[in-house]
């Protein structure tokens, strides 16, 4: 039999891309003007901070391109250990999970044109954006260099191997965890996966010890700092090649093995994969359409929080208990959570490792302006924690949203329990970090307060913008819930949070300024009707932030049609 | 005990629902027919409220289910078409939270659940999470989460799909039951034996519109047909008589 060709195989996927283009394009010029500028800005930023980077390191002798190279070296291996862990986490949607597959499978396609048709979208689907960010990184290394014009076809050969590795790694290493874990216990499989993550963030960093190329001062002698920098992460490593290759070439001294070791190592994996997919699949794809969960009586929670809830009427009572179980029974949800652990340690370590407490004597001012500046960069955190557990809320009621509207809840109630569900832990996220930064900055008990009262009221207001815009951006069709915030939407939310914390920032900073300045004029710190104003308008801007959005969020839902 | 007046859909320039008016008397099971696109899940979803008419309004008991919704809705239990229901909740999970949104709690829902429980046959099942369910169970507890809160009216899109002939039997049974004790039963289908051996009064749909309604006689009349068959007064309406033409004509080996 003529067994059709790949791109046949593929044909929906790309038609339905298309149409989606169109559509976009049919769509809204706003939309797609906001995309382009965000984009292009983003871009732009990444270029422009690596050119001023790499510019001075050209200008250092010996020690300049060693640098460059191993910044390099840096990027592209944090791009393949992200790429593995997405690849992962697609190909189990992509080879198992996918509503195509039934009829992939059932029809008469063979297994090879199978296992290229959904690595090629597995690879797609968790590589596009990678590939676009290393765009300005690239251009930045070709200009600085003088690539010339060959350089974007040169880099390009380096970089496609570079994505297809880990696609087949990840599609490999899901292949093998759906034949272990018996049927849909995806969430054994992907608690695996999370974890492996954060172990594979901390491993990252202690192979490159970046803190040491920070301070060359804690080397013996400058030898050895270059012969740190001289080392190759690990030779088997493929980023490390591409590193090789494109440096090479950026020196006018091309060495083509990294190409050649490139490719050839793409080419025979995917060989491999293919191997490994011809043994494994039929049996992994049967385990994963068997179904069973297991045994949940939920009285626990009903014991607990049941109890705890009891003030509550009934029908709030309900959906917040339906929200916390359906949170903490999906490991796609809860395992971002352990994700989330490693960020908070991360943050607290990085505020920690500030050069302000060591052994001299630290300015007064620059302590108050990090505990200030903190405020901005919490808040993002906690937006695009927001954006990721409260924006979807709303989404996520989609399918369901029929046996909502015809019962007589008040969509109040609903919105009520989804908002409160979502703010306090995250509320006790952002006291916990601002609080915990502030400890270890030893701010005045002034900027305490001023900074702890801050964040209670900007968790409140992002809290309720995450809710707001979830409501009038839904994305029903999507079951995904992490794909939620990558949305239009998402993205519109988190220019509104950046539009908030930095009036709110602005704002405050006028009060805290006039305590700065009597301290340093040596004045006693008097709260005055000056410094009380501009509290009111934070507080102000903070509360409209919290209303407003709730109440469009309530009209929209009113206005939503199944 | 339901009523819909001049209710019309429109999505975009195209009229799903046009202008129609109809009255289901209390204690009726009234079958709602008419072809794919005809605009009978559009209509049961308004009168659920679950989408808003473009005009026209829909009264459950004398309450505009959009204006007075939550009174209206008291007395509603929906079941939809497609089993999309909460995959991590349990079965008895999933029957507390919807009784919960109807404000109701305690031994009198589990003593009910219990029962709606035992009779689809489900009671093993209970504590598993829906997402092991088939369609059929999935079907079977949205059913009974309908009927969880004790409501007066029951507006169903097509029950049958996806029952074996035992519940669908059963579900027969409880409608049937349901009426007698006073209560109406609003139910779309595609099964016109269903329809015709279970319902009191039938409205067809098409293109919007209601073509005909009434008892069998009634129809019967409307239609100017003789003792025919619900089969036949449908096609009738709905135009599929000269497709069964074309289909022999095409069949006709001359």
């Amino acid at each position: 039999m003529k067994q059709p060709s790949l791109t046949h195989v593929l044909q929906p996927k790309w038609r339905t891309a298309l149409q989606r283009l169109r559509e976009e394009r049919a769509g809204s010029g706003a939309k797609l003007g906001i995309l382009a500028t965000v984009g292009l800005g983003f871009w732009a930023a990444v270029f422009g901070i690596l050119y001023f980077v790499l510019r001075y390191f050209r200008g250092v002798e010996e020690l300049g391109p060693l640098l460059a190279g191993k910044l390099l070296g840096l990027v592209l291996l944090s791009f393949m250990s992200i790429l593995v862990l997405s690849n992962v986490i697609t190909a189990l949607s992509s080879f198992f999970l996918a509503k195509d597959l039934d009829l992939l499978v059932s029809s008469p396609v063979d297994w090879l044109r199978l296992y290229l048709a959904k690595l090629g979208e597995t690879l797609l689907h968790s590589s596009w954006m990678v590939a676009l960010m290393s765009v300005p990184i690239l251009a930045a290394y070709g200009v600085i260099y003088h690539g010339g014009w060959l350089f974007p076809v040169y880099a390009i050969l380096m970089i496609l191997p570079l994505l297809v590795l880990p696609a087949v790694l990840g599609s490999a290493l899901t292949l093998v965890l759906v034949n272990i874990f018996p049927a849909r216990r995806t969430r054994d499989l992907l608690s695996l996966i999370a974890l492996g993550a954060a172990a594979g963030v901390i491993m990252l960093f202690r192979i490159i010890r970046p803190e040491r190329l920070a301070r060359p001062e804690g080397f013996r002698n400058l030898l050895d700092f270059i012969a740190v920098l001289r080392t190759p992460t690990s030779p088997f490593l493929p980023s490390e090649w591409a590193t090789n290759g494109i440096m090479s070439y950026l020196r006018h001294a091309p060495d083509p093995l990294p190409l050649v070791l490139l490719w050839t190592t793409a080419a025979g994996c995917v060989a491999l994969g293919a191997m490994l997919h011809a043994a494994l699949f039929p049996q992994g794809f049967t385990k994963a359409q068997e179904g069973a969960e297991r045994f949940i009586r939920g009285t626990l929670w009903r014991w607990t929080m049941g109890r705890l809830l009891r003030w509550l009427p009934v029908a709030k009572r309900e959906f917040v208990l339906k929200d916390v179980k359906l949170f903490f029974r999906d490991t796609t949800q809860w395992s971002q959570l352990i994700l989330l652990a490693v960020l908070v340690v991360v943050y607290l370590f990085n505020i920690k490792a500030l050069p302000l407490h060591r052994g001299e004597q630290v300015g007064f001012f620059q302590v108050t302006l990090v505990s200030f500046l903190n405020l901005g960069l919490a808040g993002f955190v906690l937006a695009s924690i927001a954006a990721r557990f409260i924006f979807p809320a709303v989404s996520l009621e989609g399918r369901q949203m029929w046996l909502l509207r015809s019962s007589p809840l008040d969509l109040r109630a609903l919105l009520w329990s989804k908002y409160w569900v979502g703010t306090m832990p995250l509320l006790v996220l952002a006291m916990l970090l601002t609080g915990l930064t502030n400890v270890v900055l030893k701010v005045s008990p002034f900027m305490m307060t001023v900074s702890m009262t801050a964040m209670f009221a900007l968790t409140l207001a992002i809290s309720a913008m995450a809710l707001g815009f979830g409501a009038v951006y839904p994305q029903f069709e999507t079951e995904n819930a992490a794909q939620i915030p990558t949305s239009f939407g998402g993205l519109v939310f988190m220019m509104a949070t950046v539009a908030l914390l930095g009036a709110v920032i602005f704002v405050l900073w006028q009060a805290v300024y006039a305590y700065v300045r009597a301290v340093y004029d040596g004045r006693p710190v008097v709260v005055d009707a000056w410094m009380l104003s501009w509290f009111t308008v934070a507080a102000a801007i903070c509360a409209a932030a919290t209303v407003i959005p709730l109440r469009v969020g309530l009209r929209r839902m009113e206005l939503f049609e199944f | 005990m339901i009523r819909l007046e001049n209710l019309t859909k429109l999505y975009g320039s195209f009229v799903a629902v046009d202008d129609i008016t109809l009255q289901v008397p209390k204690g009726v099971l009234y079958g709602f027919l008419g072809p794919n696109g005809a605009g009978k899940t559009t209509t049961l979803r308004m009168i659920a409220g679950i989408l808003r008419p473009s005009d026209g309004r829909v009264l459950v008991g004398g309450d505009d289910i959009h204006r007075n919704p939550l009174i209206a809705k008291q007395r509603l239990g929906f079941i939809p078409d497609r089993p999309f229901v909460y995959e991590k909740l349990t079965g008895a999970e999933f029957l507390r939270f919807v009784a919960g949104l109807y404000g109701q709690e305690g031994e009198i829902i589990d003593r009910r659940m219990a029962e709606l429980l035992e009779v689809f046959e489900l009671t093993s099942w209970k504590d598993e999470l829906i997402e092991a369910y088939s369609h059929g169970m999935r079907q079977k507890i949205i059913i009974s989460s309908a009927l969880i809160h004790r409501p007066e009216v029951i507006v169903v899109d097509e029950p049958m799909v996806g029952l074996d002939p035992k519940a669908a039997r059963l579900l027969k049974d409880i409608f049937r039951q349901f009426v007698s004790r006073g209560n109406t039963v609003l139910m779309s289908t595609h099964t016109l034996e269903v329809a015709e051996a279970m319902c009191d009064r039938i409205a067809i749909m098409q293109h919007g519109k209601i073509a005909a309604s009434g008892t069998m006689a009634e129809l019967r009349q409307q239609t100017a047909s003789g003792d025919v068959g619900l089969e036949e007064l449908f096609l009738k309406l709905t135009g599929g008589v000269h497709e069964r033409e074309l289909a022999a004509t095409l069949g006709d080996p001359r």
